[in-house]
């Protein structure tokens, strides 16, 4: 309220070209109504009172979380509890139903709800219609497409990196890697046989080759320096140990030794890519299996031995050893002993595949893992809920890694249900930013991800429904994300992303490409057909608010949009312009909460 | 955007209506520069850093600190300089402005993984999973920002590479990456400012409303940038970045590759009031055929950063900035002594060679040394905090200066590192 005088007080010395049009109708139409009811600053929007009422219909009380009947949900719950307890802190309030809808499409298919399926979730009175909408997304056929492509997305990226398959040179080929996670997601292909696949893959990378199998674009390009990459990134994604550092030196921290990297690189060193086409093409090789000499002279297949240095120049050897211990055959013959096959197997027997893979859905949902970073779960960082990484690992395994299950788990539990807004002297604490442990008592903000803001805008306006193939589709957004890829200049391929809330970021949204085809407002665009239909003026601008924050606009937001209207001189699409514009710059939409 | 003033009010008049329009006029949301409003009784402090990033880690036995004759040295031989060192003899322009730089060669860091390295030599700090520490330009610009209150550009800019995050000190000191060309993408909206500024006012609600929800320190920060970015599509100050602008003989004396445009528009930045420019030059993870890679050819590593490293220094000379302009040079370690069987050279962090100088840093100093194959260091050994400490009394910042994180624990600048005394002798 008083800001609202506030501005008004400022219009007088506004030779600006903005006073002119918004803020003179600012004070004429908003603020005799304003008195009525209490501005946005007074912390009680539409939004807000919407939310209080949820509080009062379903007390969340501390102690009687629903657990829709799921014993894994209930011991989530209850671990998560023992730590604010433990730690003096007691939980936000359940998000709304709003909101919690929004994060868990946002979540589990990679985009916001549309008006409709905002709609429809509210409008259910169901109390297990959390359960419901979680089941659906899951397992609806209407939604598989989706479920896919927002976990293919991920796990491309996790593989083979953002930049993986779109240099010159690449052997990778990206599409192929896609199709392949693509069909196991739509699956549902257990987790550990996605790993086996993985780990064990040889065949053609491109779609269309004869023998094409797409998980071998996972390892195809990090075989260079005999595997150092192919040893690293497979301990450290399946297995949440980095043994990068290893390579050269024994590891700073923990008692993991130089021998045990090239013990693990050992299994790799029957394998190796081949250039494949006329003009060595690019994302079309090959990865197989061949004998291995071992680097012994005079050579001897049969006792492979592979040498590496040590930082004192010393020379060793090593044989495959698993990282606890297990020895397999020390032949390089493959008709005796296929060694990556012989790795496929132990990885998907240890249990620190399970943990990783809890850890990292975990993160994927909660915004923290339980160890930071989320594929280190080496001796020295210590997780922040041991018992939980350690059950939830269990009941992954115990349910056959059914990767639907783990998600099920984790959005239905009471940690996915609360609210981002902190309670002063409840939980304000509980700030992983400060360097503390998540405790997870009340949802942590996080940015969309690039593809989750590509997808989003495209189900904001409506622009899905006509969207090409998936390929297309795939080629459009790559071509749109590199924008926003830094590559380090190293030969381990480190990037960085500037999609990270920075001011290029701030710059696409205001100006790019993306934005512009959002908020056009030519013949057959979404707000033309928004702007053309014949619901009431208040009814578009709600539309245009639940379509992006999956919320209605507060009165004060009304009024901007008023003015808007009048700034555009009554014409109703370059206001709706105007508006989604402003809603889809805004911290509230990009920001998962 | 050509982003024209309206007619008789200066454009941080016409901000700062906006700032306090709209329901907007939380400390949150005021512009950034409304914050200086004391910056005119600071103490004028016009000093720059720039640093030159060579990732993925050069051999400075190769560059900066030959072995020539020592089973590990290679083939590379020493040529005299300007200063009082011997440096490669691919270097030879760089030679002779090496009375103005000192190359540290006694430096001994343990962080040897690129990851980790890049962080350390950025931090002063070694990755720690329960902080974020900021890196060199969010702390300079930091310190800095506060005494040019006309500067409207980032006051941390990254040229070629991501550089180093702002850590604790929040999304607001986060470099602003561009590339070598200087274009910088989306500038233009393709509409009147009038209009704009009405959209601010809307979008500003929204965003005012969603802070004061309190949700957690990430919808500020959003509102922050959204600041910064309106004053960069308004501000003339980005023809710094066009070093096209330069004349065509300035642009070949820097060398027109990548890493030359970007020492060239470094020091257009630092002449526009940048306090910090970093310039990213990748390529030195040398594994395999590290000196044909490092000498041969048109992309010969070597000869590229010798051209642009000396203009840079012979120009901020000429315009009298060498003097308020500390350069940095150093990846995030250097390469092993050892020349491996791919004729490479392996990661290695335990003797090697930083280059520094400027902003009244001495130069033509070879300061520490190595023993006769390169692999230890024979004299006091510095490391990232020292470098930094330097680096921070050239720029007059107090080595007292104490960072508050978001917990509360203070962080001394620097992470306390002690000041190479050489450098200041």
């Amino acid at each position: 309220m008083k800001r609202m005088q506030s501005n008004v007080r400022r219009v007088p010395c506004g030779r600006t070209l903005v006073a002119a049009g918004l803020f003179l109708t600012l004070s004429g139409v908003g603020l005799a109504q304003n008195e009525s009811r209490p501005s946005a600053s007074a912390n009680s929007s539409t939004a807000d009172s919407k939310e209080v009422k949820a509080e009062t219909t379903r007390k969340p009380s501390f102690s009687a979380a629903p657990s829709y009947g799921i014993a894994q949900i209930q011991k989530i719950n209850e671990e998560v509890r023992r730590v604010w307890v433990d730690n003096q802190i007691a939980p936000s309030p359940p998000a709304s139903d709003v909101e919690w809808c929004r994060r868990v499409y946002l979540d589990v298919i990679g985009r916001i709800p549309s008006v409709d399926e905002l709609r429809a979730f509210v409008a259910s009175r169901d109390s297990d219609r959390k359960a419901k909408l979680v089941n659906k997304l899951l397992t609806d056929e209407a939604y598989t497409d989706e479920y896919a492509r927002n976990w293919t997305t991920i796990w491309t990226n996790i593989l083979i990196g953002r930049n993986g398959g779109l240099d010159n040179n690449t052997m990778i080929n990206r599409e192929g890697m896609q199709k392949y996670l693509r069909d196991s997601f739509a699956r549902n292909k257990p987790y550990d046989r996605m790993v086996y696949e993985l780990v064990t893959a040889t065949g053609g990378t491109a779609p269309g080759a004869e023998d094409f199998n797409g998980a071998t674009n996972f390892l195809v390009m990090k075989l260079d320096e005999n595997a150092a990459q192919a040893t690293a990134m497979t301990a450290k994604i399946f297995l949440g140990l980095q043994v990068q550092c290893t390579q050269c030196h024994n590891h700073p921290f923990n008692d993991w030794k130089q021998q045990k990297f090239w013990e693990f690189n050992a299994f790799f060193r029957q394998t190796r890519s081949q250039r494949l086409g006329m003009r060595r093409e690019m994302g079309n090789a090959k990865l197989m299996n061949q004998d291995f000499p071992g680097e012994g002279t005079p050579a001897n297949p049969a006792e492979a031995i592979i040498y590496y240095e040590e930082r004192n120049g010393e020379l060793r050897s090593s044989f495959p050893v698993f990282v606890d211990g297990t020895e397999i055959s020390r032949s390089g013959y493959l008709s005796e002993c296929d060694r990556r096959t012989e790795l496929g197997k132990l990885i998907v027997s240890s249990p620190y595949m399970d943990k990783v893979m809890a850890n990292r859905m975990w993160q994927h949902f909660l915004g923290y893992g339980f160890t930071k970073p989320v594929d280190d779960l080496g001796p020295h960082n210590n997780p922040s809920h041991p018992a939980l990484l350690d059950y939830l690992g269990e009941q992954f395994r115990y349910v056959s890694h059914d990767l639907k299950e783990l998600i099920k788990w984790i959005t239905l539990s009471e940690a996915y249900s609360l609210s981002s807004r902190i309670v002063k002297t409840k939980n304000d604490k509980d700030d992983p930013l400060l360097g503390e442990q998540p405790k997870f008592s009340h949802f942590y903000l996080r940015q969309m991800r690039a593809e989750e803001l590509y997808e989003s805008l495209l189900v904001a306006t409506e622009a899905h429904k006509t969207r090409g193939t998936f390929e297309e589709v795939e080629r459009q957004k790559a071509d749109w994300l590199r924008q926003f890829t830094i590559a380090f200049g190293t030969d381990e391929g480190d990037e960085a992303t500037t999609f990270n809330g920075t001011i290029p970021q701030a710059l696409m949204l205001f100006n790019g490409d993306l934005i512009k085809k959002a908020t056009d407002v030519s013949n057959g665009s979404f707000l033309h057909r928004v702007a053309a239909s014949n619901i009431k003026p208040e009814a578009k601008i709600d539309y245009l608010f639940n379509a992006a924050l999956s919320r209605d606009p507060t009165k004060d937001e009304f009024k901007i949009a008023n003015a808007l209207l009048v700034a555009r001189k009554g014409d109703g699409a370059a206001a709706l312009q105007d508006i989604f514009w402003a809603v889809l710059n805004s911290n509230e939409f990009i920001i998962q909460h | 955007m050509n982003f024209l003033t309206p007619t008789g009010m200066t454009r941080r008049h016409f901000m700062s209506h906006l700032a306090g329009s709209g329901a907007a006029a939380t400390a949150a949301l005021t512009f950034g520069h409304s914050l200086r409003a004391h910056a005119d009784e600071l103490k004028k402090n016009r000093k720059s850093a720039i640093l030159l990033w060579m990732s993925g880690g050069p051999s400075t036995m190769d560059i900066w600190d030959l072995k020539p004759g020592a089973p590990t040295g290679g083939p590379f031989q020493p040529i005299s300089t300007a200063g009082s060192m011997q440096i490669c003899e691919h270097m030879p322009l760089t030679a002779k402005v090496m009375d103005r730089l000192s190359i540290i060669r006694s430096m001994s860091t343990r962080e040897a993984d690129h990851d980790r390295g890049r962080y350390y030599m950025h931090t002063g700090y070694t990755p720690n999973p329960n902080i974020e520490h900021p890196s060199y330009g969010a702390v300079l610009a930091h310190e800095l920002v506060d005494q040019r209150p006309e500067l409207n550009i980032p006051p941390f800019i990254s040229v070629g590479g991501g550089s180093e995050g702002p850590g604790f000190l929040g999304m607001a000191w986060a470099p602003f990456v561009v590339n070598s060309n200087g274009q910088v993408r989306n500038l233009d909206m393709g509409m009147d400012e009038k209009r704009l500024m009405q959209r601010m006012v809307a979008l500003r609600m929204i965003e005012t409303g969603f802070i004061e929800q309190n949700r957690g320190s990430a919808a500020k920060d959003h509102a922050e940038i959204l600041n910064k970015t309106l004053n960069l599509m308004t501000s003339p100050q980005m023809e710094a970045f066009k070093v096209n602008k330069e004349p065509q003989e300035v642009q070949d004396r820097y060398g027109t590759d990548g890493f030359g445009r970007g020492c060239l528009m470094a020091r257009r930045l630092v002449e526009s009031g940048v306090p910090f420019v970093e310039v990213d030059y990748g390529g030195w993870d040398n594994h395999a055929n590290i000196f044909n890679t490092l000498s041969q050819g048109p992309q010969a590593k070597l000869p590229i950063i010798d051209k642009a490293m000396s203009a840079l220094v012979e120009d901020l000379t000429q315009r009298g900035l060498l003097q308020d302009t500390a350069i940095i040079w150093m990846g995030e370690f250097s390469r092993t002594p050892r020349i491996n069987g791919n004729t490479g050279r392996d990661h290695w962090a335990r003797s090697w060679s930083v280059v520094a100088g400027g902003a009244g840093m001495k130069g033509g100093l070879a300061i520490g040394a190595t023993n006769s194959d390169g692999t230890s260091v024979e004299t006091e050994p510095y490391t990232s905090q020292d470098v930094m400490a330097s680096v921070c009394k050239a720029l007059g910042i107090s080595l007292e200066t104490t960072f508050t994180s978001k917990s509360g624990r203070p962080m001394k600048i620097a992470n306390g590192g002690k000041v190479i005394k050489e450098l200041f002798a």
